[in-house]
């Protein structure tokens, strides 16, 4: 399984990172990490350049995150049109790993805040489409 | 002196749809750019087409504009950095001519975004994020900018009155002159007024897509004294590429890829901000402008507002930018822009400006971005 239901609209299928989905679909959202030269990556990357590594580990995002920037999108693009509004977000996360998703709709938008605490988490979406989101932490 | 001029510079009006095709659209381009040159098509010794694909049906458009401009067996090939395209045309081109390769070489850049509605048109900028990490959670040109103005104003104190006396200053401009697509005075109220787009950013803190084309013709030194009367001589080229994802960025208030290029650009010239008669930002959004008067140095750091608030970049301010209306009143044909602002410079150093023209004006910078912040191009340019 590839990239095929991921998000509300997928461009693409297949990658070396597709085991991406499979923790997600478990229930954890994941980062990459070469074992060889310690640095890790979100967006995952299979394969590590810093040291020209093909291997690297997966390990789970957890721990709580600080809302770096927002915006509340009014107008979705074609395919995105029945989610507006929605509310794309960055997060920053231990490690230096920074994120970027949507905010729960069960986050008021008079509640957001720069510096809110955030977690991560899978989310399934209506016809076993999957993503994550973040929620309030 | 620097040995590479640029001789000749020619757009299109920029309109909502121009009704006619990409190799007419480059044609009238081409032709204002040879205007009093004493050159012929045939003295153009390779041309460098630049656009963002998918906006046409046409691929591989740089065969087709060299055949219908008559450039043919001159070698033609295409470059793109989206909505930087014809800046990198110009680095290119100005590799070209130094290298000793070719003495004239044309840099066309042209886009046709009406044969796509505006939905469309958004999806196809979205897929300019990356497809697998990004697109998915329905990412657009403006909500990545808004994600810049939030923390901008966050961390700064800039407010949305700010950012709408860019569109004020630019709707200013822009009203005069005769290629805008947008010529219409807007007030503060119209602005603050408009619908909400993605928060902060609302209607009219965007530019327009557009259809349009520019033309740059770049020569050698001593070629360019003889087939102009005002070559207008390249100074410095930065340019840099940041991480096509918004989780790579490390900072959220500036455009690195802009600051690197300015860094270099500066250094390659020999000048300072200070020393920047007049320059073309790249506005395709209000916050983007107030962005670039701190990544070119204009400003430091978070003053940026201070600089649009206090009327400093008008054309009798200390630093004029934008005096042509800017993006956000000509419209953006993604890959026109930075051959139209590259244009809108060389006749202000000519004094040839039909809009406001900046007086004395001897060196002048384009800053053009590709994408949300992922391509940088600035260029300074001396009469």
């Amino acid at each position: 399984m590839g990239f095929e239901n991921f998000g509300t609209v997928s461009f693409t299928t297949e990658a070396k990172a597709a085991d991406f989905i499979t923790y997600l679909e478990q229930g954890k959202v994941m980062a990459t990490r070469c074992p060889k030269c310690g640095v890790s990556y979100f967006p995952p990357k299979a394969d590590c350049p810093s040291c020209l590594s093909g291997e690297v580990e997966w390990f789970e995002i957890k721990g709580k995150g600080k809302l770096a920037t927002y915006t509340i999108v009014n107008y979705g693009p074609s395919g995105f049109e029945n989610d507006a509004p929605y509310i794309l977000a960055l997060g920053e996360f231990e490690g230096g790993i920074q994120i970027m998703a949507r905010l729960s709709k069960d986050i008021a938008s008079s509640d957001i805040e720069a510096g809110m605490s955030l977690v991560v988490v899978p989310l399934k979406r209506p016809e076993g489409r999957i993503s994550y989101e973040f929620k309030k932490g | 002196m620097a040995d590479v001029a640029i001789v000749g510079a020619g757009q299109t009006v920029f309109s909502r749809s121009c009704g006619v095709s990409i190799r007419e659209l480059a044609f009238d381009a081409f032709q204002e750019a040879l205007e009093g040159l004493d050159i012929t098509t045939s003295d153009i010794d390779a041309s460098i087409i630049c656009s963002a694909p998918e906006y046409d049906k046409q691929r591989s458009p740089a065969g087709l504009i060299s055949e219908y401009l008559e450039l043919t067996p001159k070698p033609s090939f295409y470059v793109e950095t989206v909505c930087s395209s014809s800046s990198t045309g110009l680095r290119v081109a100005w590799s070209l001519v130094k290298s000793g390769l070719h003495k004239v070489v044309a840099v066309i850049g042209f886009q046709k975004m009406s044969e796509l509605s505006s939905r469309d048109a958004a999806e196809r900028m979205g897929r300019g994020a990356d497809i697998i990490w990004e697109s998915p959670f329905g990412l657009t040109m403006p909500a990545g900018y808004a994600m810049y103005a939030r923390a901008h104003m966050d961390k700064y104190g800039t407010t949305e009155e700010h950012l709408a006396k860019v569109r004020v200053k630019n709707s200013h401009y822009g009203a005069t002159n005769p290629k805008a697509n947008y010529r219409k005075e807007l007030s503060l109220e119209d602005i603050l007024k408009s619908d909400m787009i993605t928060t902060p950013l609302k209607k009219f803190d965007c530019c327009a897509n557009a259809d349009g084309a520019s033309c740059v013709i770049v020569a050698r030194g001593d070629v360019a004294k003889g087939i102009s009367e005002k070559p207008i001589w390249v100074m410095g080229l930065g340019a840099a590429t940041d991480t096509m994802t918004m989780a790579g960025r490390k900072q959220l208030t500036g455009l690195q890829c802009a600051q690197e290029a300015a860094r270099q650009a500066y250094k390659m010239a020999g000048v300072k901000p200070q020393d920047i008669d007049v320059a073309e930002v790249h506005d395709c959004f209000t916050v983007s402008e107030i962005l670039a008067y701190e990544d070119l140095g204009f400003a430091k750091p978070g003053e940026g507002a201070g600089l649009i608030e206090d009327k400093e970049t008008y054309a009798d301010g200390k630093i004029p930018v934008n005096v042509d209306g800017g993006l956000l009143s000509k419209g953006h044909p993604i890959g026109a822009t930075g051959g139209s602002q590259i244009r809108t410079i060389v006749r202000q150093l000519r004094g040839q400006a039909t809009e406001a023209q900046v007086k004395g004006a001897e060196i002048g910078l384009v800053h053009n971005i590709g994408g949300i912040g992922q391509y940088g191009n600035v260029t300074i340019l001396r009469r």
